[in-house]
């Protein structure tokens, strides 16, 4: 008892600690994911802007997919929001607030993958450099509309023939960079104070309520552990009482079938007990071939009335 | 008893983790299987298309497999699945549970090959390098070449010292378009396994939890009655050997008692418990009979009752002693009924 006391206060306080170190993980993974990933822009008119955008925020969405499923948690939601009413009133603060610490969590990812993207700027130059506007740029000014274009969207590409030392491709390529930070760094620090904010003034407004929903989301999850680690003790129980039976079946049927099995003795010895009268190698071989072909019935009960 | 049920209960709770770390593993192993393996793409027209998507798709396959092999449940689905229903019926939904638990978890390994793949590049450069279209991407002013000319020139792509094709279209041109291509199929992959098993997942609670609670129990209730019941085997059989060497040790000393007539010494109670446990052999010679009986003629797997006749006679519990235990030498004994 001591024992599952020691577990459950485990699982209690770090319940939280748990999914927030699956959160800080996936945002690890998101930054080492960008790092291995051989960013190389098509440098083609219609493609760049596609694969540019797309780089920038396809994989968030994985990310954030991924941070849901990996939480343990928003079964736990899904499971009580979907549950019949039933004898036990349903409480919607309870599943919103799970829901939001969940979403809070998941968002982790995400945000860290579109700011790393951002600071570094390839995926934005990728995206626009055919949207400048060719005046801007000695190098551009003088070219035809349509070579333009092409032009322009060679620009992500360093080793293309055509640009490979044009100073116009590096002012272009700049120029986006630039922007690219500075989008990344102030999503960074609206993000930040908008955190900051939301947990400064939190005490501010509803604190009881917000206890009350902590408390219970912590009882429904911890309630739902217990549950099943009841069910895997029951089980190994029920297993064994079947088992049992089954042996004693056996020796009630081979005492049935055979005139010669001796009376046990009185004290017998231990290790006759645990041969539980099955004495023989045809005896045993019957005892496989019964729990291979007809196993005992799921029903424990029916063993002490025989 | 104890001891089991702590290591019982540390497989139950556990065996989640443990099958979620060997699937975890299968994939990390899969990521370097790739890294390590030496692409060599043959740069010739029809070869490029067998080799690129057979590098994609057959290591999967091998991967999805191995998946299932190195899952211990597959036997205890086997035998669940092939066993006679006997006094026990066979719920489908409980196989049903099993079987696609273990298909997800074997489709890891499967999946991160493809996207890894996929998001690198080479294998679909190499597949469709003939299929780039030159008439967009080439240089305006190509040299005309026969159609197999040209087949012959864009197959060479991938291998950047052996490519003579610079006026037909430029080497990192074709080579960048395949693989934005290559790689927004990646991405396209790996949203879509991955908003695949969001919505199994998060579709579950919704629809058919209580069925799912109930496949649950019963497929850890078979796994757990499986190892109970080994455990218990094991116990037997070491009973079972135990009692049948006590049994030969005691027939040994017994039968060389009646050859040689005489009767052993009764050790004395100080002696106690160590003389107990010689067995009635106490000399080189017997020792080696007993050694040498052990492997020639081992004894049948019958154990017969332990009370046997002393000078005394029977150790009086009324049994009637019409029917003795089966002789196991060929040399008769000859017993004394007083």
């Amino acid at each position: 008892m001591d024992r599952f006391r020691m577990i459950f206060q485990y699982f209690q306080s770090n319940s939280e600690s748990v999914m927030n170190g699956i959160c800080g993980l996936l945002a690890l993974a998101s930054v080492k994911m960008y790092s291995s990933f051989d960013f190389s822009c098509p440098c083609l008119p219609q493609y760049n802007m596609a694969y540019g955008l797309g780089i920038m925020f396809v994989p968030p969405v994985i990310l954030f997919l991924c941070g849901l499923i990996l939480n343990r948690q928003s079964l736990v939601m899904l499971e009580e929001w979907r549950r019949p009413q039933g004898r036990r009133k349903k409480d919607l603060a309870v599943i919103r607030y799970m829901c939001s610490s969940i979403m809070q969590r998941a968002m982790v990812a995400p945000v860290v993958w579109i700011i790393v993207t951002l600071l570094d700027g390839k995926c934005l130059i990728c995206a626009f450099s055919g949207s400048m506007d060719p005046e801007k740029f000695v190098g551009f000014a003088n070219v035809s509309t349509a070579q333009v274009q092409q032009l322009l969207a060679k620009v992500p590409c360093k080793d293309d023939e055509l640009l490979r030392n044009s100073t116009s491709r590096k002012a272009v390529s700049r120029y986006l960079r630039c922007w690219s930070q500075a989008l990344g760094w102030s999503i960074l620090l609206i993000l930040i104070l908008a955190a900051f904010l939301a947990r400064w003034l939190r005490p501010c407004f509803n604190q009881a309520t917000l206890l009350q929903a902590r408390h219970w989301s912590n009882y429904i999850d911890i309630e739902q552990k217990i549950f099943e680690e009841t069910c895997c003790e029951h089980s190994r129980l029920f297993a064994h009482k079947c088992i049992l039976h089954f042996f004693e079946s056996m020796r009630q049927e081979i005492k049935l079938h055979s005139f010669s099995l001796p009376r046990e003795r009185e004290g017998a010895e231990g290790e006759e007990d645990l041969l539980r009268g099955i004495t023989d190698q045809n005896q045993v071989n019957k005892l496989l071939k019964m729990w291979y072909c007809e196993k005992p019935p799921l029903d424990v009960s029916q063993a002490h009335q025989r | 008893m104890d001891k089991f049920r702590m290591i019982f209960q540390f497989f139950q709770s556990n065996q989640e983790s443990f099958m979620n770390g060997i699937c975890g593993i299968m994939a990390l192993a899969s990521t370097q299987m790739y890294s390590a393996f030496d692409f060599n793409c043959p740069c010739l027209p029809h070869y490029n298309l067998a080799y690129g998507l057979g590098i994609l798709l057959v290591p999967p396959f091998i991967l999805f497999l191995l998946g299932f092999v190195l899952n211990n449940n597959i036997s205890m689905l086997a035998e669940e699945w092939r066993r006679p229903q006997g006094q026990r019926g066979k719920d489908p939904a409980v196989l049903r549970y099993m079987f696609c638990s273990m298909a997800q978890r074997a489709m890891i390994a499967p999946a991160v090959w493809v996207s890894v793949t996929l998001l690198d590049g080479k294998c679909i450069t190499c597949a469709f390098c003939t299929s780039v279209p030159v008439d967009t991407l080439g240089n305006a002013s190509h040299p005309r070449l026969s159609q197999g000319e040209i087949q012959r020139v864009l197959a060479r792509i991938p291998c950047k010292e052996i490519y003579n094709g610079q006026q037909l279209i430029a080497n990192e041109v074709a080579v960048r378009y395949l693989r934005c291509i290559s790689q927004a199929l990646g991405w396209c992959f790996v949203l879509l396994m991955t908003t695949l098993a969001f919505l199994v997942r998060s579709l579950r609670p919704c629809f058919s939890q209580a069925a799912f609670l109930k496949s649950r129990y019963w497929s850890h209730y078979i796994d757990i009655e499986r190892k109970l019941f080994d455990e218990t085997c094991a116990e037997h059989a070491r009973s079972f050997a135990k009692v049948c060497i006590q049994q030969f040790f005691e027939g040994m000393s017994t039968d060389l008692v009646a050859a040689r007539c005489y009767l052993p010494r009764k050790a004395s109670a100080d002696a106690g418990e160590a003389a107990e446990k010689l067995l009635g052999i106490t000399d080189q010679g017997t020792m080696n009979m007993a050694l040498k009986t052990w492997h020639r003629c081992k004894p049948p797997l019958h154990l017969h009752p332990p009370a046997l006749p002393t000078g005394n006679g029977w150790a009086g519990e009324g049994q009637p002693p019409t029917h003795p235990s089966t002789p196991r030498r060929e040399t008769a004994a000859y017993y004394s009924w007083v």
